[in-house]
Order: C-alpha cells, then structure tokens, then sequence
C-alpha cells in the first residue's frame, strides 16, 4: 500500500507522522503520568510506527502513472475491515454490558470494568468506531464513483482515516480509566475532541477537493447527505465540546455551559448525532448501494430533494423532546416535540423511496441476502422513526423517558438501521473492491442476514416490554392512592427481560462474527483491483 | 415547478450546497438555544443557593468519572408520580453552577436529585462498598476501591479557578484554600474546618463521611451525594406548596 504513494507523498508521510509523534511526545511529557501520558504514547507509538513503515518502502519505485486512471480504493479497504474490527469489539462489550444488568458481579470488582466505563466504550464504539469508519469507507467509494474522478491524493484519506481511529482508540481507552466528561454520545475530553475537529477538517477538505473534480455536472443524491453529516456533525461536536481544561497538562476539563443551557446544549448535540451521524450519514450510504444492488434507479428525484432538505431542516430543532417536563422553559418542548411529529414526514418520504425503488424487484429482496439487509434497514428506519416521532409527543414521553423503551428505541435504529444498512453496503462493495467475483459464501451471508435479524427482534421486543412495563410500575397507584411498587420491584421485574435482551444481542454479534469470516475468507489471497474507471482522464481531451 | 428547477442547478454547485445545509441547519439551533441565555426567567433566581465545597466538587468529578449519569437521573419531572416518589420537581436555578449538568436520561437506578440527607453516611458507605448487602436485588456495580484510593487535593485550587473562570462565584480566598478546605470538611474541630463554614456557611456539612483517618474518594463522593438536592431550599418553596 505504501508502495503507492508517490515520492513526495512518502516526505509527507513521514513529516505528518513526526508532527504525531511529537504531539504525543509533548502531551506525555507534560502530563508525565496518568491517562494523558499513556495517550501521549500511543500517539507516539502509532507515529513511530507509521515512520517506520514508510522509511522501509521510501525507495520502492515510484508507482506508474497508469494508476491515475483507476479509482484509489486503498484507503476504503482499510476502512471496511477496521470498522469491522470495532464492530466485533464494541458489540462484544455491549453484551458484557447487558450482562451487567442480569450479573452485577461480572465487574470483578476492577474499576474499568464497572458499568459506568465501559457502557460508553459500548456507545462510542459502534457509534463512533463501527459506523463512522463505515461512513467514511464507504464515502470515499462513493464520491468517487458518483463523480467519476480519482480522489485528488492519495495522503489525506489516510490522515482522516490514522486521526479518526486514533480519536476513537483515546476516547475508548480514556474511558476504562476515568476519563469522560459524562456528556452522553460525547464523551471524549477536550485533546480527543481537538483531534476530531483536525481530522474532521481534512475530511471535508478532501470530500470537497474530490467534488471538485467530479466529471459529472450533477452531485449525486448520496453525497448531499454524506455532506450534511460531515458539515453538522463537525458544527454539534465544536459547540457541544467547548470547554476550559483545568490544566493543559491534564485531561480534565469544566465545560462552558452549565445547567439548563448545557442540557439544551447536549441535547442539540445529542438527538442531531442520532440524526447526521446514524441517520444522514447512512442514508448517504444507502442512496447509493441500494439501487446498485436492486439495479433500479431510485424510484422519485423529487422525493429525495424534499426529504433532504426536510431532515436536515427539521432535525436540528428537536432537540428538546429529550427534556419534557423538566427544568427546560416549556416553550422550547413545546417545539422539539412539534418539529419531532413533522419530522416524520420527510423520513417517512426517504424510507418510502427507499422501498418504492425496490418495486420490479423483489425477486432480488427474496434472492439476494445483502439486497434484504438493506430492505430490512430501510424497513427499520421507517418503524424507528415514527417509533420516536411518538415517543416524543409530551404524554407519551412522560412513561417512556427513563425507561428501557428509550434503549430499545434506539437499537431497532442502530441494529435494525445503521448496522443492518452497512453490512448491506459492505457485501455489495467487497467483491468488485477487491476484484473478486463474489463473496466467499452466499450461505454465510444468508446466516448473517437470520441472526442479525433473530437478534434485533429479540432485542427491541425486550426492551419495548421492559421499558412499558417500567413506565407503568412507576406511576401505578393502589386504591389508598400512593405510589404501588417501590422502586426495587421494577428493578426486580426487568430480570425476564434483560436476559432476553442478553440472548438478543448474542445473537446479533454471532451474526457480525459469521460476517466477518466470510469476509475475511473473501479478501484473503492475491490482491485484484476493482474494474470500474474513472472518468477524469477522458474529460481532459 | 421552478424550485426543482432552482435545485437542479444548486445540486451542480458544491460550495452553494454546502452553504445551504449550514443555513437549514443553524436555525433550529439558534432559535432554540440563544434565548436561553438571554431570557432571565430561564434559570429561576433564589436568595440560598450556595456552591460546591472543595470536597463536593471532587466527589462530583468521581461521580462523573465513574459514568454515573448513565444509570441515575438528576432531575425530577413534574409529574404528579415522580414528585411523589423523589420529592419536589427540580429547578433549573439548582444545576446553574454545574459544568456540565448531569440530568441523565435513564434510570435504571433511581432518581438522584433529591438524594442528600435521605440516607446516613455509613448506609452510602455500605452500600458504595457492597451494594448487594444493603439492599439485595441492586444491579449497581460494586465501588469498593473508593475506600481505599485518597483523593486527589493538590489540584483542587486549579479546579476551582477554572470554574471562578467559567463564572462560578467561588472568592479568590476559595480558591486559595481549597486544598485545606477539602480536608477540614472531613475533620471537624479541626481548624481547617472552621475556615470552611466560614467560606461555605453554616449550613455545610463538616463530618467524617467514611469514618477513616484518610480523606478518601468516599468521603469525597458520600460528601457530594448528600447534598444533591441541599444546595437550595427553593424547590421545597414553590407556591404550589406553599399552599399546600
């Protein structure tokens, strides 16, 4: 792979490396001990190893200008099979984590073992880890297919690609030791997060250096949604994230907002991760796969536009349904929840073009196990959605907020959606990426296909019981008119249900370990390219 | 149909489409969240309300540093059930000083908003250790290393001077003696004491919270725990008890 960069790209290489390399040098230095020196050296340690790997191949011969006619598709390689290695790990520790709820003891009394750690090393890592090297895999394949032009170099993916990873590994990492800023979905302390807005920059940068080189007058559908999720999730993150560390030698920081105005802040922040990362993002992702795979154009032009500007309009104001009835001023509710119930307009809009674009081929749905992942997700994105369009109408939310329904809601987004969406995705692009026919085994991708389904239903049928049952035991009153069960009792009544969602999510992380093999089985052996060409050589006669 | 039209040629642009998402996208943001900072009626205001001790703090920061927020709620609803079971609703002027805020969003354990003076030092204790022995159903992990690590105090001065910066109103002399207030909060009849309830107010609690010699994260966390709810009277004032 090395071997591919060109001469100054190798220069560059090393330099940016050293630039890592001395960051964490510093950080480790001055922090001395403590979760920030151990950052400081992985830092170091990865930068010395991408040093280490150029110098090797520094004077492989320059790579021939024939690969100025391909699509550069190394970096999307890599992406694949690292979001498939924190897929395995973040849903392995989430069902460490429901364990937890039936076996408090599984700690073993080790403090990075308690719930409070590694729950968020679950949420970050399918979140951020899983679905973000998705997100960022899959949108370099498909800025460049859609624009029919190679990306304009081949260093900055890996820059994206080497911080975004990094990010993931500090923030993960940070958590089993203490550091968090109990920011729910936005954990990492203030460096993780500079890191982010570094490589997040250099991602925007590149997506729209390849736009610009697009050899079709049209940007394509998937790719407004792609930029949507890049340029707002970089918005939430800056803001949600301001924060004054207490030392620069140290990874605590306070942060700027307090109170009320943090919550309206983290909400902002959290509901809109939920709708530009897990929603905008995937349905980038799924705007593009979708009707390759079903080789049918999407079904209405139209519709695409008005549920675009729809989302990304709509979402940024509900927000505040995660706050009903608390110290939030009741006109702010009053809009997050209207905006939530008119939202479900332009969503229903995307998942109906989703499935009206499968009209004329079903036959495939039936045939074709990746083609059904992403009918199942586009299934799911439409049940999820209206499920939380409900869920935030005031006196809806009054039983569900707080309970298991709200974990429920959103695995049947994250399994049911994101997940089931990607590895429809990742089967359709595999084979032509690595110049391979197929996958290893359409059976195997049929044994997925069940298990991950066996496993989101189990899952979300649990914790919708759960988190009703909860709603209910907590405003039941008796006939002396008070409170009829005692906290512990609803605790004591969720046994049932949270073994079923222990088995649920059992299931859907054999599903990914089955997923795994047979692409590993596939991607094994002499390396093939992918067929298809760009088209920016031909614009230039 | 002209705004298809109009779409037909903003799709060929990507700077302007990128302009276009950045504008659809602010305005929710702002509309919601600017007010917020401007309306005074957002935060109510209160004559009582006081600020974390040295000790406080740092056992908030343990309590974030454990992930806590991921199981137990701070913020009472108002609903007529959850007023009954926890206590009186929560107030946004109680949390005005807390960077950041921790409401939560899931209670697979209680509520903690109306926690301090509920239970007695050594019942958090137990149960912070154990919490199987003192209430037996609990799913709650098990913390017994917080008995044994001593908390951190070097540091609490840069801590507090970060929130002064922040607009917290804690006095230079506040953050000057942080350090020793933390540890006179956890020795009463000391003389490190009588400067905390002179600095803090009478109201503080001064005790050993774990009954050890050494000021550990406990007595740090058990110190926060029972003031949770404490930091003001007003939500236990409210007109509507007021009549009641």
């Amino acid at each position: 792979m090395i071997a591919r960069l060109t001469l100054t790209e190798r220069q560059l290489a090393i330099v940016l490396a050293g630039l890592l390399a001395l960051v964490g040098l510093t950080m480790a230095a001055a922090a001395r001990q403590g979760p920030m020196a151990v950052h400081g050296f992985m830092a170091v340690a990865i930068g010395g190893a991408l040093i280490s790997a150029v110098i090797g191949k520094m004077y492989a011969p320059e790579p021939s200008p024939e690969r100025l006619s391909r699509y550069y598709d190394d970096p999307i390689k890599a992406g694949i099979l690292i979001a498939m290695v924190w897929g395995i790990f973040a849903m392995a520790v989430g069902l460490w984590v429901a364990a937890l709820m039936v076996w408090p003891e599984a700690t073993f009394s080790q403090a990075w073992a308690s719930y409070g750690r590694i729950r968020p090393v679950h949420t970050t890592g399918v979140i951020f880890a899983f679905g973000g090297n998705a997100l960022i895999a899959t949108s370099f394949h498909v800025m460049q297919r859609t624009s029919r032009a190679r990306l304009p170099d081949q260093l900055s993916p890996w820059v994206v690609l080497v911080g975004y990873n990094l990010f993931c590994l500090w923030a993960v990492t940070g958590y089993l030791m203490g550091v968090t800023q109990s920011k729910e979905y936005a954990e990492p302390e203030w460096y993780a997060d500079i890191l982010l807005v570094v490589a997040w920059v250099v991602y925007f940068v590149l997506y729209l250096r390849t736009l610009a080189r697009r050899a079709e007058p049209h940007i394509y559908v998937a790719n407004w949604y792609y930029l949507a999720f890049i340029l707002v999730v970089a918005m939430l993150h800056i803001v949600n994230s301001l924060a004054l560390p207490v030392s620069f030698a140290g990874t605590k920081s306070y942060s700027l907002f307090s109170g009320v105005q943090d919550a309206m802040v983290q909400w902002w922040y959290g509901h809109n991760a939920v709708a530009f990362f897990m929603t905008s993002g995937f349905l980038g992702m799924l705007y593009y796969y979708l009707p390759m795979r079903a080789q049918r154009p999407i079904f209405s032009y139209r519709l695409s536009i008005l549920s675009f500007w729809g989302i990304t309009f709509f979402y940024m104001w509900v927000g505040s349904h995660h706050l009903h009835y608390t110290a939030l001023p009741n006109w702010v509710q009053t809009l997050g929840m209207t905006f939530s119930v008119m939202l479900l307009v332009p969503s229903w809009a995307s998942a109906g073009n989703a499935l009206m674009t499968l009209n004329g081929a079903w036959h495939r749905v039936r045939d074709d196990a990746t083609l059904r992942f992403m009918f199942v997700a586009a299934v799911f994105y439409g049940l999820s959605t209206f499920e939380g369009s409900f869920m935030a109408i005031r006196p809806v939310n009054a039983l569900s907020h707080y309970t298991d329904w709200t974990v429920g809601h959103v695995h049947s987004g994250a399994l049911g959606w994101l997940a089931m969406v990607t590895f429809g995705a990742f089967y359709s692009v595999i084979p032509a990426l690595w110049g391979r026919e197929r996958m290893y085994s359409a059976r195997l991708i049929e044994w997925h296909f069940w298990l991950a389904l066996a496993g989101l239903l189990t899952y979300v049928f649990s914790l919708w019981n759960a988190g009703i049952t909860q709603g209910l035991m907590w405003r039941t009153y008796n006939e002396a008119g008070t409170l009829n069960y005692s906290f512990l009792e609803s605790i004591e009544a969720m046994r049932p249900y949270y073994i079923a969602r222990f088995a649920g999510g059992a299931l859907f992380l054999s599903g990914i370990v089955v997923g795994a093999a047979n692409i590993w089985l596939t991607v094994r052996g002499p390396r093939g390219t992918a067929a298809d060409r760009p088209l920016a050589l031909q614009a230039a006669e | 149909m002209s705004l298809f039209k109009l779409h037909y040629n903003l799709e060929k642009h990507s700077i302007a489409l990128v302009l276009g998402i950045i504008l659809a996208a602010s305005v929710g943001g702002i509309i919601e969240i600017a007010p917020l900072f401007t309306i005074d009626e957002t935060v109510e205001t209160t004559d009582d309300m006081r600020i974390y001790t040295p000790l406080e703090l740092a056992g908030r920061n343990i309590y974030i540093r454990e992930g806590c927020y991921a199981c137990h709620s701070q913020m009472v609803r108002t609903l007529r059930d959850e007023v009954e079971r926890y206590g009186p609703y929560s107030l946004a002027a109680e949390s005005q000083y807390d960077h950041p805020m921790l409401w939560g969003s899931k209670r697979t354990g209680p509520d903690l908003a109306r926690l301090g003076t509920k239970y007695s030092d050594d019942w958090h204790v137990a149960h912070l250790i154990d919490p199987r022995a003192v209430v037996p159903s609990s799913i709650m992990p098990a913390y017994p290393w917080l008995s044994e690590n001593e908390v951190t105090i070097d540091d609490l001065s840069a801590h507090l001077k970060t929130q002064q910066r922040l607009g917290v109103p804690y006095t230079d002399e506040m953050v000057a003696n942080a350090a020793s207030d933390a540890l006179g909060q956890a020795s009463p009849d000391s003389e490190g004491a009588e400067g905390v309830t002179e600095r803090y107010g009478e109201a503080t609690n001064i005790r050993s919270f774990d009954q050890g010699a050494r000021l550990t994260e406990m007595d740090a966390l058990v110190a926060y725990l029972q003031v949770l709810g404490q930091m003001t009277q007003a939500p236990y004032q409210t007109p509507e008890r007021a009549e009641q």
